[in-house]
C-alpha cells in the first residue's frame, strides 16, 4: 500500500550520478558488462562518474588502464577521460568497432559503449575543447548518442549498454554537476531510453529549435526570454546523433515552418549541416518560410582566455538573435 | 665543488664522468633558477586558487633540478619539447616570468597573447607545451631530424613522463630515431605517479631507462641538478658525434597533485610527500652543498631569495592588472602567411575575418 506522499517525493539527481547509477544498474545485471579508463578505479574517475564502482565492483570489473588504446570482447565501457584522447585509439574505434559487424557478415558483433565527456568546458584551450559529434556520427556501424540531463544520461547510458552495437556516448563535463529532477521511472532499475529517438522538451508554434547536450538548456533559456514578447519557440532534445529522429524535427518543421539548430561544435560538415541537408530532402522542405538557421561555435580553434573563450561558443543572446533574423522580426 | 655522479648504465659501456665540478658562478646560477621556478609554481598556486588562473594548470614544484640541469647540459642553440608540466621549461628557455604568468591569467601580455594558457606556451626553440601525453615525443624526433637534415650540429631533448611512457607512439619514435640515427635525447621525468596511477600499477617494466630497448640509456638522480647537468653533457655529447639518440631517466618527485583539481594524496600519503620534501628538496640539497663547501653565505642566498621574491610578486601584479586581449584577436594567427578567410561565427550573420601571422 503506498503513501500518497510517494507521489509528492521529486528526487534530484546530478548528472554525474545519473551516470553513476546507470552503470552500476548495468554491472549487476549482467557479468560480462566491465568498465575500463584511465584512473577510472581507485582515483573514483577523473570526474568522479565511476565514483564506488570499483569498491563494489573490484578489479576484475573496474579496470585502471595505463595510457594506451583499449579493446576487449566481452561488453566493456570503456572511458575516455575526454573525447580529445579518443583520437589517440580512434582507429581502434573506427576500423575495428564500427565496421566489423558489416566486414564479418554479422558473424561479429562489437557490444561496446565508449563514454566520456564531449565538447568545450572551462578553460580547457584548443586541445581539450573539441566537440566529435560530427566526426563520429559520419561512420556507419557506430551509434551515436549526446544526453542532455540527468534522465537522459541514465536512460540512454542503460540503452548504450544494452545495445549490441559499438556507441559513442557523449557526456559534458559542465553538466556533470548539474542537478535536475528524476521521476520515479526515471529511478528505477529498467529505466532505459530508445537511442533514435528525440524529446521535445518545450512545445511551441513559431520557431523549431534543435539541439543537443549543453546547448538544450541554453535553447530552453532563450525560449524563456522569448516568451514573454509572445514568439513561442518548440525546444527539441535531440538526444541521438546517430540515428537522428529526422521525422521528429520534420513534424515539427511543419507546424513551425521555421527551423534553427544550436550546437557547441564547429559549423563546418557539422551536426546543424546534415539536420539542413535532412531537412531540404524531405517532406518539410516546402513547409520553411526562412532558409534554416545553424548556432554554431566559431570556426577557429578554442581559445583560452575567457573573453575569447566566452566569444567562441553559442550565447543565449547569440540564439535570440538568430531566431529573431529567423522569424524576420 | 666535486660531487660524485651516480649513473644506471643500459646499452652503454661507460657514461658521464665519475666527478663533475660546480664553480661558485654556476652554483648561484642553478640556486637562482630552481628558485625562480619554485616561487613561480606557488604564484600560480596562489592566483589558481583565487579563479584567477583557470582551466587546467600542471605545477612543477619538486622536479626543479630537471629543468634547470637540462638546461645547463645544452646549448641555448638546442631544441626542446615537454609536454603540458611547462612552465618550468618555458622559463629555462627564456621566457619572463611576467609573460608566463600573463599567459597563465589569459591576458594580451601573455607569451601566448592570451590564445593558449598554461599548455601550450612557446619560444625560440622551445616547442611547448603539449596537452595530450605522449603526442611530443614524435614531433621532438622530428625536430631532431630537421637538425640533421640541416647539419647544424643541434640536438633536441623530448620529455615525457612516465605515464606517456607506456604510449605507442614512444616506441615507434625510438624505432625511427635509431634507424636514423637522430640526435634526440628522450627524458623521461619519472615522478612516480601518473595522474593517479603509480608506476607499479602503469606499467610492465619500470626501468625506463631501458625501454628504449636498442637505444643506450642511463638513468640518474633528477633531485640533484648537477647529476642532471652532467648526465645530459653526456647524452647531448653523445647525440652531436652521430651516434643516434639516448634516454634519460631522471628519477624526480612532484610537490603538487598531478594538477591544481587533484589534491594528490588520495593515493599516495602526505607522509610521502614531507619525506621527500625535507629529505630530497632539490634546492635544499644545492643550498647545502653551497653553504657547507663555503661557495655563498646564508645571507647572500637570502638576497637572492628576496630578489627573486619581488621579481614575482611583480610579474602577479602585471599577470592580474594586464588586459584581456581584444576580440578582435579571436581569429588571429588561424594560419600563418595566408590570405585573409572569411570566419563564420556563431551564426550565419557573424561574418569575421581572419588575420594571418607572418
Amino acid at each position: 500500500q503506498g503513501s500518497f506522499i510517494d507521489a509528492l517525493v521529486v528526487l534530484q539527481m546530478m548528472v554525474r550520478d545519473a551516470l553513476n547509477q546507470a552503470m552500476d544498474e548495468e554491472l549487476e545485471r549482467d557479468e560480462r558488462v566491465f568498465l575500463l579508463g584511465e584512473e577510472v578505479a581507485q582515483y573514483d574517475g577523473a570526474y568522479k562518474v565511476s565514483r564506488g564502482l570499483w569498491k563494489k565492483y573490484g578489479d576484475q570489473r573496474i579496470i585502471d588502464t595505463p595510457i594506451s588504446e583499449v579493446r576487449a570482447g566481452l561488453r566493456p565501457i570503456c572511458e575516455f577521460m575526454t573525447f580529445n584522447f579518443s583520437m589517440q585509439a580512434i582507429d581502434q574505434v573506427i576500423n575495428s568497432a564500427a565496421k566489423t559487424c558489416y566486414m564479418s557478415a554479422g558473424f561479429q558483433a562489437v557490444p561496446i559503449v565508449f563514454r566520456g565527456p564531449n565538447g568545450s568546458s572551462a578553460g580547457v584551450a584548443a586541445q581539450h575543447s573539441q566537440c566529435f559529434a560530427a566526426w563520429y556520427a559520419h561512420c556507419p556501424g557506430l551509434k551515436v548518442v549526446s544526453p542532455w540531463n540527468s534522465e537522459d544520461a541514465k536512460g540512454l547510458l542503460k540503452a548504450a549498454i544494452r545495445d549490441d552495437n559499438p556507441v559513442v556516448f557523449m557526456e559534458n563535463e559542465l553538466m556533470y554537476g548539474v542537478p535536475f529532477e528524476m521521476s520515479e521511472e526515471a529511478l528505477s532499475k529498467d529505466f532505459v531510453l530508445p537511442i533514435g529517438k528525440a524529446k521535445i522538451e518545450r512545445p511551441g508554434n513559431h520557431v523549431t529549435l534543435v539541439s543537443h547536450s549543453r546547448c538544450v538548456g541554453h535553447c530552453l533559456d532563450a525560449a524563456a526570454v522569448l516568451a514573454k514578447e509572445g514568439i513561442e519557440c518548440e525546444v527539441i532534445n535531440l538526444r541521438s546523433i546517430r540515428p537522428m529522429d529526422t521525422d521528429a524535427i520534420e513534424a515539427s518543421v511543419m507546424k513551425t515552418n521555421h527551423l534553427v539548430t544550436v550546437e557547441g561544435g564547429w559549423p563546418q560538415f557539422g551536426v546543424g549541416a546534415e539536420i539542413c541537408a535532412k531537412i531540404m530532402e524531405g517532406p518539410a522542405f516546402n513547409y520553411l518560410d526562412a532558409p534554416v538557421t545553424r548556432v554554431t561555435g566559431v570556426d577557429i580553434p578554442m581559445p583560452y582566455a575567457k573573453i575569447l573563450e566566452d566569444n567562441s561558443v553559442p550565447q543565449i543572446k547569440d540564439i535570440i538573435f538568430s531566431i529573431k533574423k529567423t522569424l524576420n522580426v | 665543488t666535486q660531487t660524485f655522479i651516480c649513473c644506471d648504465l643500459h646499452g652503454l659501456e661507460e657514461g658521464p664522468a665519475d666527478t663533475a665540478v660546480l664553480t661558485r658562478d654556476q652554483g648561484l646560477s642553478y640556486y637562482r633558477c630552481m628558485q625562480t621556478i619554485r616561487r613561480m609554481e606557488l604564484k600560480a598556486d596562489q592566483l589558481y586558487k583565487q579563479k584567477i588562473i583557470r582551466g587546467f594548470c600542471h605545477l612543477y614544484d619538486g622536479q626543479e633540478a630537471c629543468a634547470a640541469g637540462i638546461e645547463a647540459g645544452i646549448e641555448r642553440t638546442d631544441h626542446v619539447i615537454t609536454a603540458y608540466r611547462a612552465h618550468a621549461f618555458t622559463y629555462t628557455r627564456g621566457v619572463s616570468v611576467r609573460e608566463i604568468l600573463a599567459e597563465l591569467t589569459g591576458r594580451q601580455g601573455g607569451v601566448a597573447k592570451g590564445k593558449g594558457g598554461s599548455m601550450h606556451m612557446y619560444a625560440p626553440h622551445f616547442y611547448g607545451g603539449n596537452g595530450i601525453v605522449g603526442a611530443q615525443v614524435p614531433l621532438g624526433a622530428g625536430i631532431a631530424l630537421a637538425c640533421q637534415y640541416q647539419g647544424n650540429g643541434q640536438i633536441c631533448v623530448a620529455l615525457y613522463g612516465d605515464g606517456a611512457a607506456n604510449q605507442g607512439q614512444l616506441f615507434e619514435t625510438y624505432n625511427m630515431a635509431a634507424l636514423w640515427k637522430l640526435p634526440c635525447v628522450f627524458v623521461c621525468e619519472n615522478n612516480r605517479y601518473g595522474m593517479g596511477t603509480s608506476v607499479e600499477r602503469a606499467a610492465a617494466s619500470t626501468d625506463y631507462y631501458k625501454r628504449g630497448d636498442f637505444i643506450p640509456g642511463l638513468r640518474v638522480d633528477g633531485m640533484d641538478v648537477l647529476c642532471v647537468r652532467e648526465a645530459t653533457k653526456f647524452a647531448a655529447d653523445h647525440c652531436r658525434s652521430g651516434k643516434g639518440p639516448i634516454l634519460m631517466e631522471l628519477q624526480t618527485y612532484r610537490y603538487h597533485g598531478h594538477s591544481m583539481s587533484d589534491p594528490g594524496v588520495s593515493y599516495r600519503t602526505r607522509e610521502e610527500v614531507q619525506e621527500v620534501r625535507s629529505k630530497n628538496d632539490p634546492i635544499s640539497l644545492l643550498k647545502e652543498r653551497m653553504l657547507s663547501n663555503n661557495m655563498a653565505s646564508a645571507e647572500e642566498l637570502k638576497e637572492i631569495d628576496g630578489e627573486i621574491r619581488k621579481e614575482v610578486d611583480d610579474a602577479a601584479q602585471f599577470a592580474t592588472s594586464d588586459p584581456e586581449p581584444p576580440l578582435d584577436d579571436l581569429c588571429k594567427y588561424i594560419y600563418h602567411n595566408s590570405p585573409p578567410v572569411q570566419v563564420r561565427g556563431t551564426n550565419p550573420w557573424a561574418k569575421l575575418q581572419s588575420v594571418s601571422s607572418s
